[in-house]
């Protein structure tokens, strides 16, 4: 599929091609980061850059990688990034990094990543390519911003670690979904959400 | 009767194509189908149905055959809140004080649920099926008195959403909707299923209102505790009520499990009409007197030594296997299969209630993994019976 018109390649991955609800990619790093809004966040950010850049890279350099070794060149590309996006967390939100913990590392595995640099970077000019990674790296935040909000909203009554919930429910006997804090909701809480945007958009139906 | 029948043909015309409400037509449909029998009959010649039973009256007999179990439910409730604060009350002083306790969480129960079935319904351009008058009903009684009706309500949509809507409505479901309700507010909300408190009518709320001196202690009257014979076994291998008493149901728990008598005249009712399976039920007897035994052979803490026939009577069994385990659209369909499956079902049911120490209730969850294990056991026996009269047909 040629996709020539460049806000398209922005565009897409945030509802048409989304990865996680279309693709059904890096499904495993948005149950474990999502039962908060902020590492969330901060994973969201941290795929987007990683994604960017390793397409962009990859893309830069797509007529000197040969053919037989394209996967290891391009692990390297990948892991260099993610250690860098580690580096930075340590440094300046560290603990932050802390309850991310293995997820950071783990990005290197995350399927969107090598995926997009095997169906896209290697056949693209670097600014599509660029335009791709941003794409897709928002369209995988999206899906985990929104499950977050919900699962950290009413699995604790906060958002970003702040009390919005008011004290007057609980006083009349509101109580938190401790079931939103495990992960099979997010699964359930992801499902919905490929359910709804099935029903909208009728060309995401299999036949 | 005439002049309401008079009243729907009038305004029938409104939902028809075109109507003004045609929008609605499955709604009305439901209420004219629910006030008197369906339109649509079958033609006197070509169609061969021999027998009447369709959802309507399946549903409408195990609704008959929970009530021994709901009334006698809604007297425990009253009888234990009695028991609690030391009054006098009669025979219907406690049935009226239950029935009180159990309104809300009733009426959460079907409004919820009756509200998500209609709207999909309506969505889907289906009838609206009867088969959430059962399940609205199952909930609450499953569930501890205490629970708040908000909640009931919460798990209702949760278990019609996720478990039945999901997959396609009634009869496409997996596993049991209000068994799936339960499991939500398990483990959701811990602390309103299980424990000490919760099992007695405002219990909760009265300890609470005494440790912070708004109510005298002498409130509750000295000695009472509202554990169930299971929560005391668990934590020390004795109980404080007598066979007879957890037979007849004189123990608190969750509103229906409480009396294995009532939900005998349940069973019985069930079998009699021919709706529930008696294969799964012995079946699931069975197993459960097996795992007992076993457990009796190898453990050798005094929960592990308690006699078999214990479980019968203790805790949700006896409600889960006649009504829930039966549930004719998640169990095994071949009749091989309902042995294994109900056999599976007393087994692990056991299991969990007397090895894991964090459940102290099994039978919730071990029907639930055997919904999900049903079509597996069916597919096996399926395969089992074609390789055997493959084998059959064979030339020798």
């Amino acid at each position: 599929m040629a996709q020539t018109n460049n806000s398209e390649l922005l565009k897409n991955p945030l509802n048409l091609q989304n990865p996680i609800t279309v693709q059904v990619l890096g499904i495993c790093s948005a149950l474990a980061v999502t039962v908060k809004l902020e590492p969330a966040i901060v994973m969201a950010i941290s795929v987007t850059v990683v994604t960017a850049l390793a397409n962009l890279i990859i893309s830069l350099i797509r007529n000197t990688i040969p053919s037989r070794i394209r996967i290891i060149v391009q692990l390297m590309v990948v892991a260099s990034l993610v250690i860098l996006v580690d580096q930075v967390l340590k440094a300046f939100m560290y603990e932050l990094d802390k309850a991310l913990s293995v997820y950071i590392g783990l990005i290197i595995t995350n399927c969107i990543v090598m995926g997009r640099l095997e169906a896209f970077a290697l056949g693209n000019k670097p600014l599509p390519a660029l335009l791709d990674g941003i794409g897709n790296g928002l369209g995988y935040g999206v899906i985990l911003v929104l499950v977050a909000l919900v699962r950290e909203l009413f699995g604790t009554g906060q958002l970003f670690g702040c009390q919005v919930i008011p004290d007057w429910c609980y006083e009349h006997g509101y109580a938190n979904c401790g079931f939103m804090l495990n992960p099979p909701m997010a699964l359930i809480l992801i499902g919905v959400v490929i359910w709804i945007q099935r029903a909208k958009f009728a060309e995401l139906q299999e036949k | 009767m005439e002049s309401l029948r008079k009243y729907l043909d009038k305004i029938k015309p409104n939902f028809e194509e075109g109507g003004k409400c045609a929008k609605l037509k499955s709604t009305f449909e439901a209420f004219e189908s629910f006030l008197f029998v369906p339109n649509e009959q079958t033609p006197a010649k070509g169609a061969h149905i021999r027998d009447a039973v369709d959802l309507k009256r399946t549903i409408t007999v195990v609704l008959i055959a929970l009530m021994p179990a709901l009334f006698f439910g809604m007297w425990n409730v009253g009888y234990f809140h009695y028991q609690m604060t030391g009054e006098e009350s009669g025979l219907f002083g406690n049935f009226f004080y239950g029935l009180v306790a159990m309104l809300p969480n009733i009426i959460a129960s079907y409004v919820c649920g009756l509200f998500l079935e209609f709207m999909f319904a309506q969505i889907r351009k289906e009838q609206v099926n009867e088969g959430f008058l059962a399940t609205g009903l199952l909930i609450p009684m499953i569930c501890p008195v205490d629970t708040p009706c908000w909640m009931v309500g919460i798990a209702t949509m949760f278990a019609v959403l996720i478990g039945k809507e999901v997959f396609g409505g009634t009869g496409m479901n997996i596993v049991n909707p209000a068994l799936l309700a339960r499991a939500f507010l398990f483990f959701a909300y811990p602390g309103k299923m299980s424990g000490d408190v919760v099992w007695v009518a405002d219990y909760g709320k009265t300890l609470d209102l005494i440790k912070n001196n708004e109510l005298p202690a002498n409130t509750i009257v000295d000695g009472f505790s509202g554990a169930t014979p299971l929560g005391q076994l668990a934590h020390d291998g004795t109980t404080s009520y007598s066979v007879m008493d957890m037979f007849l149901g004189f123990i608190p728990g969750s509103v229906g499990e409480t009396s294995t008598l009532a939900i005998l005249i349940g069973a019985v009712i069930l079998i009699w009409t021919g709706i529930a399976s008696w294969k799964i039920m012995l079946s699931g007897v069975a197993g459960v007197a097996v795992m007992g035994l076993l457990l009796n052979a190898c453990g050798s803490e005094a929960y592990t030594q308690l006699p078999f026939y214990y479980h019968f009577i203790l805790g949700g069994f006896a409600f889960g296997i006649v009504f829930m385990a039966t549930d004719p659209v998640t169990a095994a369909q071949t009749e091989c299969g309902k042995w294994v499956y109900g056999f599976l079902i007393g087994v692990v049911a056991i299991l969990v209630r007397v090895v894991n120490p964090a459940f102290p209730e099994g039978v919730m969850l071990a029907i639930l993994l055997m919904n999900v294990c049903a079509p597996l056991i069916d597919h096996c026996v399926i395969r089992a019976n074609v390789k055997r009269r493959l084998n059959r047909a064979k030339v020798k």
